[in-house]
């Protein structure tokens, strides 16, 4: 199964609410899949600034001076937050990608989970509602996020088995279905110069997507050519740093919700996950069709 | 009228509160608030009660029914009246996949969309669409009626036995071995019956559908064609 929600908001007076009206929609989604849950939040970006959150499985060790440790490898002023296993160094734009190679050396046991000015993602094994509160996701502030609880099938129940899936600078995609040539896909990708963290079919999805997107394409032909490459099962819930797509493949067994207001466009597997969102009595709530592409952008 | 909290109370007391309903009973008339999406609202009901949903369901609302009319004042998830029996289920907004699935009686309105594989495998219940339907609706449908004041997916009817298709707008594409066939006097007499029962018969006219069903071909053993089986 796997349960996604989605919430890309419209209206600035709702985005300090994203933390808690996403962790609401997931922990309704708990029974789609507890076996882990994660979700991906993006703030308004400030210009020249980025952040890496990285997770440790031995965040006391790793953590205590990383921030320190990371500055002086990269040159550059590092503050960081820690958030249980997860850390969010806040550093200049343009040393984004130097601190990321960095950190290979100063931590190795560490992995990156997310990289860009907005996004941030937070993931373990467990259900919605403990990731939550480990992380205080109800508190924080954002334009959009996503949220994954994921019945495990195409790979191992581990922290980078979990969803979001993030290959690229504010980049995320999560999934429910599974998907039958992740392997030869993974191939190809490799051979174009895309890197992978795990053995997961949605991991090559969302690095498909990336590097569409490195190659020139807009995010709604990045999508688009999923419909014809990607084989399997999939509803794909997609952010970029001001966007927010969705797209079912032909079949569309995946179920799939959307709703729209003035505030807000919001995703859910079931209508129940969006039963308490503000005005939803009166939203424009429509399944999406199949092969079909959806996105907005701010 | 029996008002009842879904939110407050819950499912399996809602549940066992409508499997109590057996016969003649005096409490014939229930409203279910609060239901917030739950799935497996009003399943399995037996008796000749009307049960008025207020808002959108999740999975399988009214799957198995007999006897009952249940009512839904929104939209439905995925299976609505799945294997429904006898009775009638109405959804005043849009169902999700596999709407009427295997029915073997009753009926089922949706006076929005239905998604794919509406009527899937139906056996005997007759379905009325005021809107469109998806792809591969009446997959396998061995008999019944489906009904759509709108267009239909692609692959309609796919592997069809001998359920009855009324489309009254486009078709995407016919699904294996399902046909378009002549519209006679019983068909149309037929179908001003469903529209009248599917409260449509304000919206269209018998003689505005035309009629697809089995070509027979690929359901009846050929003995010219043993070699190639």
């Amino acid at each position: 199964m796997c349960g996604i929600v989605g919430l890309f908001l419209k209206d600035p007076k709702l985005e300090p609410q994203l933390g808690a009206l996403l962790t609401d929609m997931l922990i309704t989604m708990t029974d789609r899949g507890p076996d882990s849950a994660g979700i991906a939040i993006y703030g308004r970006p400030e210009k020249g600034k980025a952040k890496l959150t990285v997770q440790s499985p031995a965040p006391e060790a790793d953590f205590a001076t990383l921030a320190e440790d990371l500055g002086r490898a990269i040159a550059a002023k590092v503050t960081g937050t820690v958030k249980d296993t997860h850390m969010v160094l806040d550093l200049p734009e343009d040393r984004l990608e130097a601190a990321r190679h960095a950190m290979r050396d100063l931590r190795p046991k560490a992995r990156v989970m997310s990289a860009g000015e907005g996004i941030e993602i937070y993931k373990e094994v467990g259900l919605p509602k403990d990731v939550a509160a480990r992380f205080e996701v109800a508190r924080m502030s954002g334009t959009h996020g996503i949220g994954h609880t994921r019945m495990a099938t195409e790979s191992a129940v581990t922290t980078m088995g979990a969803h979001p899936f993030s290959t690229g600078a504010d980049q995320c995609l999560v999934h429910n279905g599974s998907l039958s040539n992740h392997n030869s896909v993974r191939r190809v990708l490799r051979q174009a110069g895309m890197t992978f963290e795990t053995e997961n079919d949605t991991e090559v999805a969302a690095a498909f997507i990336s590097h569409k997107l490195q190659e020139g394409a807009k995010l709604g032909e990045a999508m688009e050519a999923t419909l014809t490459d990607l084989d399997g099962f999939f509803t794909f819930v997609v952010g970029t740093k001001n966007g927010f797509g969705v797209v079912r493949d032909p079949i569309a067994c995946k179920p799939a919700v959307m709703a729209e207001t003035d505030q807000y466009v919001a995703f859910g597997s079931e209508y129940r996950a969006m039963v308490n969102l503000p005005g939803i009595d009166n939203a424009r709530v429509w399944e999406p069709e199949p092969a079909t592409v959806y996105f907005w952008e701010r | 009228m029996q008002t009842f909290d879904l939110a407050a109370q819950g499912l399996r007391a809602l549940n066992s509160t409508l499997h109590g309903l057996k016969g003649q009973t005096n409490m014939t008339s229930w409203e279910v608030i609060n239901p917030k999406g739950a799935h497996a609202i009003a399943v399995g009901l037996d008796a000749p009660v009307d049960v008025t949903v207020r808002g959108s369901t999740g999975y399988y609302c009214a799957g198995m029914n007999k006897q009952a009319t249940i009512r839904v004042k929104g939209s439905a998830g995925p299976g609505v009246a799945e294997n429904m029996m006898s009775g009638t289920v109405i959804i005043d907004g849009d169902a999700s996949q596999y709407a009427g699935a295997t029915g073997r009686g009753g009926l089922l309105v949706i006076k929005g969309n239905a998604s794919s594989r509406c009527g899937i495998s139906m056996k005997g219940i007759d379905i009325v669409v005021h809107g469109n339907i998806g792809h591969m609706s009446a997959f396998m449908a061995q008999s019944g009626n489906l009904v759509v004041l709108g267009d239909a997916g692609e692959a309609l009817g796919d592997s069809l036995y001998e359920a009855r298709l009324f489309v009254r707008g486009s078709v995407k594409s016919l699904g294996a071995d399902c046909i378009e066939k002549e519209m006679r006097p019983e068909h149309l007499a037929l179908l001003a019956d469903l529209l009248k029962r599917g409260e449509a018969d304000h919206l269209a006219k018998p003689e505005e559908f035309k009629r697809y069903g089995s070509a027979r071909k690929l359901y009846t053993f050929n003995i010219d064609n043993a070699s190639s089986y």
